[in-house]
């Protein structure tokens, strides 16, 4: 039985005070041992994603390999948390990073513009968690949120999320089509009711992705339902975020707004394809003292 | 076109007569000073660190407060060259030659600026046409080698299989010089030129006591086609920025002018940590013709041999499988 539509208000945003705010976590000076710890938690935290109407099972064998063993050249490295692929390369992924704790995260739902009937939808998603995904990416019906059908979006993600099964369900809002902060604000709230164990910023399509001003209207919804319910939800942004210094910031973001609790890769992700290769570069300088190139490192 | 005559001494001159009159009325206009900063990635950021030096010439007066790079000013050079490089590789030989020959035109244009410039820092009017007019003349030369050194270099090798068997030239990659600290124009344009003429980017540490040249200089770069990071030009202390220069990984040659002994050794130690090519060169002397050659363009590239199979039958005729 589909839940139905709750009754709740959106606080509005301060636009200019989200901007100042979050450009306040950049101020941040997270030096030697400090830094070291935040690049491979970051590394820890990645989503290696494909996404591309190209990608190979070859393709995908390489991210997985990428995924395992970030960088042959640094022992002890993380694993990144997990990788991220249409729902027709599942089964690849999944079989090659089996055991090995990396989680399989597939986009479901008519990726990226989630321009397609509901009930292909749920049948997207379905195939996908029973190729083997632990974690599904959805995205929300950006036309239909738009045009203020909110409880059409709200059944449609909670529709999903009981697709899903077992497997975590991920909400994308595509942030960059929502326009205002206000509008992401509220489909935050409508995603987290609708039983979201994620919300996710983009999806890498569209730019705008990922901003620091966003994912904090993002993480901010998910205080304030964490306050009133005591239920953690995840937070990914996606998109955008390809230096280390960029994904520090962010975890300095996540740390002062949510706390210590959300600095695992239980609940906290980066979408991203680039990043995971500019961590390892900046490791490498912190290890060995002089500057890195991209020549020693495997492209995914 | 209006002369200028601009020096520091009728800057500083005017300086005195701020606030006040000329004497009939009208107040004296306020003297509106460059300030110079560093040329990365086709824009020109203050140093990321905020310090600065100031630029004397030789009877002390103070010429500008430059920006003392810093390591990070090199590692975002050299961000910005690595982006720039594959662009730059890939235009046709013939392009990079009309935007060298381009750079000669701005400078010829700015003729009078650079005299000026050179004045402030000490050289004769003499000296600094001389110098001006042999930079000039340098661009147009390495500007004709852009589509003919590979002829000069390139080459078909005789081997004892069936392979047709050649070698070509490609440019190393991102460059990292530091200029002459004398002639702070024709030392730094000539280590750009050829580096660029092959291909490659460049970041190049200028002239320390010469730098308001080099600055001006990136102007001239920069509204020449020239696409952005393909030259990024710092002014800075060379005892600081030469660790820097010699370890980092990203950089494939580390071309030197000068003559400190401690230097040459420091670098060919760190150099060899990712086998990058240090180059030394004498700074002596830039008017002299061999800093006027292929083999400096030579200099920053390296050779690819390609084994190409043929038909392995010598007597059948022939024909590529």
């Amino acid at each position: 039985m589909a839940k139905t539509y709750p009754s709740f208000s959106s606080p509005t945003i301060d636009q200019v005070g989200a901007e100042e705010r979050a450009a306040r976590f950049t101020k941040r000076s997270i030096k030697k041992a400090a830094k070291v710890q935040a690049l491979k938690l970051a590394l820890n935290m990645v989503d290696l994603t494909t996404l591309e109407g190209a990608d190979t099972p070859g393709k995908v064998q390489q991210l997985c390999q990428k995924a395992l063993h970030p960088h042959l050249g640094y022992p002890g490295l993380p694993t990144t948390a997990a990788v991220c692929v249409y729902p027709t390369m599942v089964r690849v992924a999944k079989n090659l990073v089996k055991g090995s704790g990396v989680k399989v995260a597939a986009v479901a739902t008519a990726f990226p513009s989630g321009q397609a009937p509901q009930d292909v939808k749920i049948r997207d998603t379905k195939y996908a968690v029973s190729e083997g995904a632990d974690e599904v990416d959805m995205v929300i019906s950006r036309g239909k949120f738009l045009s203020g059908e909110y409880e059409y979006v709200y059944d449609e993600i909670a529709a999903i999320k009981e697709a899903c099964g077992k497997a975590r369900l991920k909400v994308i809002l595509e942030t960059g089509e929502l326009g205002t902060l206000d509008n992401i604000r509220k489909a935050s709230d409508i995603a987290i009711l609708a039983g979201a164990d994620f919300i996710k910023t983009s999806t890498g399509k569209i730019s705008p992705a990922a901003t620091m001003p966003v994912t904090l209207v993002m993480l901010e919804a998910i205080r304030d339902y964490y306050f009133k319910t005591g239920t953690m939800i995840g937070m990914k942004p996606a998109g955008g975020i390809r230096t280390a210094k960029q994904a520090v910031h962010y975890l300095v973001m996540v740390r002062e707004t949510l706390g210590q609790d959300w600095l695992t890769n239980q609940w906290f992700r980066f979408g991203a394809s680039s990043l995971a290769n500019n961590l390892i570069l900046q490791l490498i300088k912190q290890r060995d003292g002089v500057y890195g190139s991209m020549d020693y490192i495997s492209k995914d | 076109m209006a002369k200028r005559k601009t020096t520091i001494k009728t800057l500083a001159k005017k300086a005195t007569q701020n606030g006040r009159s000329n004497g009939n009325g009208t107040p004296v206009r306020l003297a509106v000073q460059k300030t110079y900063k560093l040329y990365i990635g086709g824009a020109f950021p203050r140093t990321e660190s905020g310090r600065y030096y100031k630029l004397k010439n030789n009877s002390n007066t103070l010429i500008a407060n430059m920006c003392l790079g810093s390591r990070k000013d090199f590692r975002n050079s050299v961000v910005a060259a690595r982006k720039a490089q594959g662009k730059w590789a890939s235009r046709t030989a013939y392009n990079r030659s009309q935007i060298l020959y381009r750079i000669a035109e701005m400078l010829e244009e700015r003729r009078d600026q650079f005299i000026a410039t050179l004045s402030d820092l000490g050289y004769t009017a003499k000296q600094a046409a001389r110098e001006v007019d042999a930079t000039v003349d340098r661009a147009v030369h390495y500007a004709g080698w852009a589509d003919k050194y590979q002829q000069i270099y390139s080459a078909v090798n005789p081997v004892a299989s069936a392979h047709f068997n050649f070698s070509v030239l490609e440019p190393m990659g991102v460059v990292a010089i530091f200029a002459p600290e004398n002639h702070g124009l024709l030392g730094l344009a000539s280590a750009i030129f050829p580096a660029i003429c092959g291909g490659n980017a460049v970041v190049i540490l200028a002239s320390e006591k010469e730098a308001t040249a080099a600055i001006n200089f990136a102007e001239v770069l920069h509204t020449s086609d020239l696409p952005g990071g393909v030259v990024n030009i710092l002014t800075g202390k060379r005892a600081e920025l030469r660790d820097h220069f010699a370890t980092h990984k990203d950089v494939n040659a580390f071309v030197y002018y000068g003559s400190n002994k401690a230097d040459k050794k420091a670098i060919q130690t760190q150099a060899a940590d990712n086998l990058k090519r240090p180059i030394f060169i004498d700074e002596s002397d830039l008017f002299k013709n061999y800093h006027e050659s292929p083999y400096r363009i030579l200099a920053t590239t390296e050779t690819k041999t390609t084994w190409h199979p043929i038909a392995s039958d010598m007597t059948g005729g022939g024909g590529a499988y």
